[in-house]
């Protein structure tokens, strides 16, 4: 910033290229979603005006060094305007169908458990520990999460019973990659078989062949006064379940404490370099020990909403049907930082929401829509827009000196 | 066990012990021979007793179910009733069938594990091999057995070749990590297979728009059974074709350079590149032949014996995961693999179908199988820990000769 051609006086902040790009982006979801209600523009005109806006914006960031914010912008105008062309042909009754306000809800609820089982995926891999058992612990959090509030009669003993199963299964993981210096993924995978087994082997137990008996108690939802009655506002996030709430509010939470306190800087060096961490006084096993339980009980109150939460107080074999490996697509896609996991969370539940209403137009083009989160994981790892990169010594075991 | 027996260049036996954990635990691989793996197999089935008993069954009384269900009991039958009229001929056939897939799928993780990479892509890679040979077994129905066959398996192996290439590309070009690609591979296969099975998707069958399957294999895409009836699912001439993987995965990795190089990339891949191999290129090498393992095993089920697939069989399919145990414990080699996929042929078999609901219950046993499958793979994971509890009972030794003759 030496460089005399600068102009003296900084630019003011909205004209700078990383607004734009943002703006940009936003204005490519404009694009699509002025096409759909409660506006449904009917005329092309407005989303491809809006979608080259948008495109503009990306390519003018673009040449002043915003790369990735810019494509990001240029990709989103492509996409909300061709959207938005789409849907202005679509029948209207079909896209109220689809792009009911409830739709806002129903994404938040497919999200919820890929939301906490990515910042779970997240604590545990940012201080070094790689945890492919994501999905075994949710899975051991839905099961021991339903029991407890069966037995125990409240949900609040259901999800204190789902915090220790994850957990348990958490601390088996931490034993296995930290002290025994285990393979961290063949731990997690063996820790994903033994969950699958364990918790089939007490449902059949426990419940024999009868299902678990209605009127479990559940957690309950938050009507929000005021905005539970109100138009477009009311059904999409009037009446949410708390856990619901609880995962938004960790989005913020898990940021500050990973990024802003001295706890979180010590966990994120000890993913960075355990070895430096250490010389400074840092009990590297401890940290890491402390991270993957806190992880395991994350996933597992991602598995808990499956069950006594969304769920309505059920439980099948395997249920958590891989939402373990979104979850860990999600922290990836989300390159391992609290918002954009969430980010990713919900796109991933806003794909599998639709995937869900899609068969209004084809049953068959909605299973392969489930397929998005995958497909852009794997473009995300692979490094073609914006690479994600690990923390450093992510799956490395530390041996003290 | 034979390959330990072929010349290693990378560790020298004089070595001096090394305190770096890698070549700790190389050295203890190599030394612990064949007790780690039968140590890790008989604690997993001891764990799971464990648990049966907790819950008020005689683990006993379970595990002699599941020995009998898997048809194990046939072989001290002599003189041997090979009729598959006889319940136990009949499981041992339906355990060996199974046996088939899970040797393919185990070599499907040993090979890359020899270069360095886990693939857990097993389960796609097998999926995508069943698809194709479903697609070939449902068309050219007017082509005669052999061609159409070998044309079935050949274009599932390829397919699942070119599957799991892709992780290996993406590692070799951009190196992302390839469990992670294998896992997204995975259920973009488990959704793309529902997606093409279901309704209104291009491979389900014409004649009942209804149920979301795929069409059936017709007569002249059957592999022919050569144990027990073929209407009621014999075994087939597949597992002969597996065998033959087990042999060609020991002479591809011992007695050819691709597999010297592997194995070298897999010891130290920064050494095999100063040494001039082209590591990326061994990556995708790797790769692409473990799925044309998994894919084998794809094609060989579909034109063995299942010749139909629904999106729902897609869904709870998960044999292609077993891979990975029947794999890690037989230690990556082609001899422990045959043996391990055995092992869980028969646990697998003896704990669904096979098992005598009255002895034990199927849908407890065969969550069991899961579990001992689990407690195997992460025993395997340590088996520094599995050493350690051998080497205790060894120190115990000379202390009990030492109370006896203190006595």
């Amino acid at each position: 910033m030496t460089n005399h051609a600068q102009p003296l006086q900084e630019t003011h902040w909205a004209f700078q290229p990383k607004a734009i790009a943002v703006a940009g982006s936003i204005l490519g979801l404009v694009a699509f979603w002025s096409a759909l209600p409660p506006f449904t523009v009917r005329s092309p005109l407005v989303p491809v005006l809006i979608g080259v806006l948008a495109i503009a914006a990306g390519l003018w960031a673009v040449t002043r060094g915003t790369r990735r914010l810019g494509w990001g912008a240029i990709a989103s105008g492509v996409i909300g305007l061709g959207l938005g062309l789409l849907a202005t042909r679509s029948s209207s009754g079909n896209l109220h169908v689809v792009f009911a306000a409830d739709l806002v809800a129903q994404v938040f609820v497919f999200a919820t458990p890929l939301t906490f089982g990515a910042l779970g995926g997240m604590v545990s891999e940012r201080s070094g520990v790689v945890n492919v058992g994501l999905e075994g612990m949710m899975l051991m959090g839905a099961f021991w999460g339903v029991y407890g509030a069966d037995k125990g009669g409240t949900w609040v003993v259901g999800i204190l019973a789902a915090l220790a199963g994850g957990g348990l299964f958490a601390l088996l993981h931490a034993y296995w990659s930290i002290h025994l210096r285990a393979n961290q993924i063949v731990s997690g995978m063996a820790i994903n078989f033994l969950a699958l087994g364990v918790t089939g082997y007490f449902f059949e137990q426990l419940y024999g062949n009868q299902n678990i008996p209605s009127g479990v108690s559940t957690v309950p939802n938050v009507a929000i006064p005021g905005i539970d009655h109100m138009a477009y506002l009311g059904p999409a996030i009037g009446d949410l379940n708390l856990l619901i709430w609880v995962g938004v509010a960790f989005v913020p939470l898990s940021y500050f404490i990973l990024f802003k306190t001295p706890i979180g800087l010590r966990v994120r060096a000890c993913g960075e370099h355990p070895r430096a961490a250490d010389t400074v006084g840092i009990n590297v096993y401890a940290v890491r020990y402390a991270a993957v339980v806190v992880s395991g009980m994350l996933a597992a109150l991602g598995g808990a909403f499956l069950s006594i939460g969304f769920g309505g107080g059920s439980f099948t074999e395997n249920m958590t049907e891989g939402r373990g490996f979104i979850a860990l697509a999600a922290m990836i896609f989300g390159n391992w930082r609290p918002f954009g996991a969430w980010g990713a969370a919900l796109l991933f539940g806003f794909s599998t929401a639709l995937a869900y209403r899609l068969p209004v137009y084809s049953s068959s083009a909605a299973t392969l829509f489930q397929v998005l989160p995958y497909v852009l994981t794997l473009i995300a790892v692979a490094g073609v827009i914006g690479r994600s990169v690990p923390p450093a010594a992510d799956g490395q075991p530390y041996v003290k000196q | 066990m034979s390959e330990q027996a072929t010349p290693s260049a990378n560790v020298p036996p004089e070595q001096e012990p090394s305190t770096d954990f890698v070549v700790r635990l190389g050295v203890a691989q190599r030394a612990g021979g064949l007790v780690v793996p039968v140590l890790t197999a008989v604690l997993a089935f001891l764990a799971g007793g464990i648990v049966v008993a907790a819950t008020g069954h005689n683990p006993l009384t379970a595990y002699r179910g599941i020995w009998d269900g898997a048809g194990f009991n046939w072989i001290f039958h002599i003189p041997w009733n090979t009729n598959t009229v006889n319940l136990d001929a009949f499981n041992l056939s339906q355990t060996l069938l199974t046996t088939t897939t899970l040797i393919l799928v185990g070599l499907a993780v040993a090979f890359p594990f020899r270069c360095g990479l886990f693939n857990i892509g097993g389960q796609g890679q097998y999926l995508v091999g069943l698809i194709v040979a479903n697609w070939v077994g449902v068309s050219f129905a007017s082509w005669p057995t052999l061609p159409h066959v070998l044309l079935g398996i050949g274009a599932a192996a390829f397919a699942g070749a070119a599957w799991a290439g892709i992780a290996g590309f993406l590692k070799a070009t951009t190196g992302a990590h390839e469990v992670i690609s294998t896992i997204m591979l995975n259920w973009i296969a488990i959704w793309g297979g529902q997606y093409l099975f279901g309704q209104g998707g291009p491979l389900q069958n014409t004649y009942n728009t209804a149920a979301p399957e795929s069409g059936t294999v017709v007569q002249s895409a059957h592999i022919p059974v050569f144990w027990g009836n073929p209407v009621l699912q014999g075994l087939d001439y597949g597992i002969f074709v597996a065998i033959a993987a087990l042999v060609v995965f020991w002479l591809i990795l011992n007695r050819t350079t691709l597999g010297y190089e592997v194995r070298a990339v897999g010891f130290n891949p920064e050494a095999a590149a100063y040494g001039g191999i082209n590591v990326r290129r061994k990556y995708i090498q790797a790769m692409a032949i473990s799925g044309a393992f998994a894919g084998l095993a794809g094609a060989l089920d579909m034109l063995g014996y299942l010749f139909q697939f629904g999106v729902l069989d897609v869904q709870a399919s998960q044999i292609g995961f077993l891979g990975i145990a029947v794999a890690l414990l037989g230690r990556n080699t082609a001899v422990g693999t045959g043996i391990a996929a055995f092992l869980f042929g028969g646990l697998l078999y003896g704990t669904t179908r096979g098992l005598n609901p009255s002895v034990f219950d199927p849908s407890l046993a065969g969550n069991l199988t899961s579990m001992i499958q689990g407690l195997i793979v992460l025993f395997v994971g340590a088996d520094v820990f599995v050493l350690y509890i051998w080497n205790s009972r060894r120190k115990l030794r000379p202390r009990r000769r030492a109370e006896a003759a203190a006595a």
